[in-house]
């Protein structure tokens, strides 16, 4: 039985990351000072978000209203088990991250450290948010403040690559908002009154069941297009462009807060606003997890032909993004576990390899897949744990993306939809064809003589470390998907 | 109630305060500050407003009445409702801003132009409160000279051009104007403004009186294609003087078709809203795109401007509860944003001695204090969530879509252009290369512009995130406005039902006799 608390202790990790922000840019003359000011929030809020588990675990949900705009429309938070997901990835992570950036920042001699700090920090107040949101417009006004501040973060180099990289990511994300997301929104609040969640349950949703068919389906439609940090094709693009940012940027904001937002929101939209009822009864879960199927399987050939290492990963992050929408598309529980925690699992994976490749520019300037050969041998720890998590990404066990498939090709057999299950397999196979090669030129191709691979050594610890952890994490999550799975588990009745 | 009259004391303190300016001598430095002051004192006198205003009452309060002529039944009558009471806050509160955003920009002619800003005050206050349709035309006139003197002695180097267009064209509607109020006084008898608004005139009659006011505000507005005088004005115009045409006097014509057109015209305002509706859903359109493609910042906002009254007049238009709601917080947050990013050109200019956005680029890493104000303005200005601006965008879209998907989804892309315009300026300012190297080592804000920008960026965000007391000032005047519409609209639709039906019953009546005898 679901029970609701009215909790203000919600606002802390709220609170924290929105301060933030602010004492880094008051400490902004002391470097160490102001780095550790962000360990510090990081902590602080993780702590916060796990403080609500044992309550969530066992039924509850907490909730909070901080600010009434109109009737209906408020800025409520909710601690309920889809939340804590999010929230808790994205605050454990912050920390790791943190680590990772000082060794990054600091070898690469960066400029605009203090803006770089403050805006990291306040993208993740704004995924915080998206987390915590408990209804539409407070989704909103989070997704937003993600897109506004991570802005300068992917310009941050301010040459003619990064400006119009970031104009790329700034016009998709905010068109797309404007364009699609705010009709969505406005339409959702006519046609329902009100914007706030239907939380505990994800069949009703809060959508009535005499509204105009047509406009709830235009409504769903416009919330697909409007969320486009979910990066379903065709509206993609700004994510392999976004790769201009530094490094740490693409591994946290871009495996974990901007496109985590996305398809959390999209997952959240559907499951909780319009509910599974909804859904089945309007037809629009199949034909998302096609548009979705289409979406990892193109994704991941593009991905094939990209020797870029970053814009490798970034395709396998469009085709991965596309299996939380696929397994929660399915609408049937164990696709929609599957797809939950794979919002998790592809987190602690794919930040790994981002890490992996920002160790591997740092200590030897490579970005170019090419010139990988031999690299292992000088760089165990990186290309381990890139190892590790790649076979987290093709779907091997224990590794933990394995068992996220593993729900979603049982959900796919269950609705009786194989084409969907051909996907998903055919996916893992070019997993493994666009993966592999990495792995393989790494550790058994012999490196090219010009290459002089002798000068190059293992990156610094601060950043070896983190990547070292979050590919450990994966193992654990392989063996224990129980992590997340028992925050799922806290919907019952579908 | 409050025990003296706060209302004429609110419309006489600043034209007191205007001729003792013109009559004592004083310093430069004194007359800033003697008119900085009377703006204290004008805030101060108008808590009583806040203090005493009922919130459930959504008729007029605070009235004052004095016969004035009464042979030809004119009376010095003020009172103000929820509409107006926001309105004479803003115009109250940019007082003060607007000298402290002078007070190294104007060089010239000091008593003067302080002479005018205290002039302007008090018509603008006049103009909100006024009860009497011959005083309203008064005070509607009286701020005419002072605003075309803004624009023709401190303005820009076209200001000759921009200072007469504007009169021309504000000066047409009002002859417009004053025709419609003879007409009304002819019909009904009267120039009370609350007596008229019980009224319920002839149809054809109503017609003519609409086009004449219509017009009049679509100029003040202003809406496509009557828009031509705004960006000439705010271009050439001191930065104190764009903020009072951006905040208040663009409001006064949505306040006059809220508050004459839809309760005088009813029948008329029904015929025609689909043509308002498509007017406002072009001007939000093409206010938009014009703004995009412009390089002078003041040229850019003051297209911005005419995209937002688009969405003030599609609220009024759409005659609902939320639209109207929506649109008069629109011309509330309107005044404050873009009148705070007038007051930021103003600050920029003073810089840079240009408004060219290819000037003024990449200020953000000399000017970051700067940049902060102009990013949460822009953010704002185009509806960010949880800022002010967003509230009554989204109650006139919710209105919108309500009344039919189509409208909402047709203004949907004038918020997208609106975030365009903005973010595109707001980027190249943060972050662009300057075109020449001369921005290096501009200062920062200094006191006396945190001073004015710290107030409306409060206000940005205390509306954006508790706009219910607003709302609540706002409800019950804009459903009084609303029910004297609808009840004489349902009226006319009653008797033409009736003249309609007649036919047929009569036939009936002649059928049913021979039906009975066969």
């Amino acid at each position: 039985m679901v029970t609701f608390v009215h909790s203000p202790a919600l606002l802390i990790p709220l609170a924290v990351t929105f301060a933030a922000p602010m004492v880094i840019w008051l400490l902004r003359r002391d470097q160490n000072m102001r780095e550790g000011v962000s360990f510090a929030a990081a902590a602080m809020s993780f702590v916060a978000m796990v403080s609500f588990a044992p309550g969530v675990l066992s039924g509850k949900i907490y909730t909070f209203t901080l600010f009434t705009i109109l009737p209906g429309m408020t800025v409520k938070f909710c601690a309920d088990g889809l939340a804590l997901i999010f929230g808790l990835i994205a605050t454990f992570l912050w920390f790791l991250v943190t680590a990772y950036n000082i060794g990054y920042m600091r070898s690469l001699n960066e400029h605009a450290q203090t803006r770089y700090y403050f805006c990291f920090a306040t993208a993740i107040f704004g995924a915080v948010g998206v987390a915590t949101a408990a209804n539409i417009f407070t989704l909103y006004l989070f997704y937003e403040i993600i897109s506004v501040f991570t802005y300068p973060l992917v310009a941050h180099h301010e040459d003619e690559e990064a400006f119009s990289g970031a104009r790329k990511y700034f016009v998709y994300l905010m068109g797309t908002s404007k364009l699609f997301l705010l009709p969505a929104m406005i339409l959702t609040y006519v046609l329902c009154g009100t914007l706030d969640f239907r939380l505990g349950d994800l069949v009703t949703g809060i959508f009535p069941a005499d509204a105009n068919p047509t406009l709830v389906t235009l409504t769903y439609v416009l919330y697909v297009a409007g969320l486009a940090k979910a990066a379903i094709m065709p509206l993609h693009n700004w994510l392999p462009s976004a790769m201009v940012a530094p490094t740490p940027v693409s591994a946290l904001l871009h495996a974990v807060a901007v496109v985590k937002a996305g398809v959390f929101s999209l997952s959240r939209i559907i499951l909780s606003g319009f509910g599974v009822e909804t859904m089945d009864r309007l037809f629009l879960g199949i034909p998302t997890a096609y548009l979705a199927a289409f979406t990892i399987v193109a994704a991941s050939i593009i991905a094939l032909t990209k020797d870029d290492i970053k814009a490798r990963l970034a395709y396998s992050t469009v085709s991965q993004l596309s299996y939380v929408i696929i397994g929660v598309a399915m609408l049937t529980p164990v696709a929609v576990q599957g797809g939950l925690m794979h919002i998790a699992h592809h987190a602690f994976s794919k930040i790994t390899l981002f890490m992996g490749a920002g160790s591997i520019y740092v200590a030897t300037h490579i970005k170019k897949i090419s010139l990988m050969n031999g690299l292992g041998r000088r760089m165990p720890w990186t290309f381990g744990a890139f190892a590790v998590a790649s076979l987290s990404m093709i779907g091997v066990p224990p590794v933990c993306g394995f068992v996220s498939k593993w729900y979603m090709a049982q959900g796919a057999v269950a609705i009786h939809h194989y084409i969907l299950l051909c996907a998903l397999l055919a996916s893992t196979l070019l997993n493994a064809g666009y993966f592999g090669p990495i792995i393989f030129r790494a550790f058994f191709r012999e490196p090219a003589p010009e290459a002089a691979i002798e000068q190059y050594d293992e990156a610094p610890l601060v950043m070896v470390a983190p990547l070292c952890i979050t590919a450990a994490m994966s193992v654990f999550l392989g063996l224990y998907p129980e992590t997340f799975l028992n925050f799922i588990n806290t919907f019952k009745g579908f | 109630m409050t025990s003296y009259p706060v209302l004429t004391t609110l419309i006489f303190v600043p034209l007191i305060a205007a001729f003792l300016l013109l009559v004592l001598p004083m310093q430069q430095q004194t007359v800033r500050r003697f008119t900085l002051w009377t703006g204290f004192i004008e805030i101060a006198l108008s808590i009583p407003l806040l203090n005493h205003f009922n919130l459930s009452d959504g008729g007029f309060q605070f009235v004052e009445h004095m016969p004035w002529v009464p042979q030809w039944g004119l009376s010095y009558s003020l009172g103000l409702d929820g509409i107006s009471l926001l309105m004479v806050l803003l115009s109250v509160l940019l007082l003060p801003l607007t000298v402290l955003c002078s007070w190294t920009y104007i060089g010239k002619r000091i008593k003067e132009f302080h002479f005018c800003l205290l002039l302007m005050t008090s018509a603008c206050v006049g103009v909100f409160v006024a009860m009497d349709l011959v005083l309203f035309y008064v005070f509607w006139e009286a701020m005419l000279i002072p605003m075309y003197l803004l624009i023709a002695v401190w303005g820009g180097p076209e200001k000759k051009y921009a200072s007469i267009k504007f009169f021309l064209y504000t000066l047409a509607g009002s002859t417009l104007l004053l025709a419609a109020i003879v007409a009304l006084y002819y019909q009904g008898g009267t120039f009370s403004i609350p007596d008229l608004l019980t009224q319920h005139f002839p149809e054809n009659f109503q017609i003519w009186v609409f086009l004449a006011m219509a017009i009049a505000f679509a100029i003040k507005v202003p809406m496509f294609p009557f828009h031509t005088w705004l960006p000439a004005a705010h271009v050439q115009a001191p930065s104190a003087g764009s903020v009072i045409l951006a905040s208040v006097l663009l409001k006064m014509g949505t306040y006059g078709f809220l508050r004459f057109c839809l309760p005088m015209c009813p029948d008329a305002s029904q015929f025609f809203a689909p043509a308002m509706i498509a007017i406002s859903v072009v001007s939000i359109i093409y206010g938009g795109l014009v703004a995009l493609g412009q390089n002078d910042i003041k040229r850019i906002i003051a297209y911005s401007s005419v995209a937002h009254m688009g969405f003030v007049t599609l609220g009024i238009f759409l005659f609902n509860q939320q639209g109207a709601e929506g649109a008069v917080m629109v011309m509330l947050n309107h005044g404050i944003v873009t009148g705070a990013l007038f007051m930021m050109v103003g600050v920029i200019y003073e810089r840079s001695h240009s408004r060219e956005l290819l000037e003024n680029m990449g200020l953000g890493k000399y000017m970051p204090a700067f940049m902060g104000f102009f990013g949460l303005f822009a953010l704002s200005s185009f509806g960010f969530p949880g800022l002010n601006s967003f509230v009554g965008e989204a109650l006139v879209l919710i209105a919108a879509f309500a009344e039919s998907t189509k409208i909402g989804l047709v203004v949907i892309p004038g918020a997208l252009l609106a975030a365009a315009y903005m973010l595109r300026m707001g980027i190249k300012m943060a972050w662009g290369r300057p075109a020449s190297p001369q921005g290096k080592g501009w200062a920062d804000l200094n006191v006396r512009e945190w001073a004015y920008l710290l107030p409306m960026a409060v206000l940005v965000i205390y509306i954006g995130l508790a706009p219910g007391l607003t709302l609540k000032v706002i409800g019950p005047s804009v459903d009084r406005m609303l029910q004297l519409y609808k009840s004489k609209t349902e009226h006319t639709a009653q008797v033409e039902r009736n003249t309609t039906l007649r036919p047929d019953v009569l036939a009936l009546a002649e059928t049913q006799p021979t039906g009975k005898g066969e």
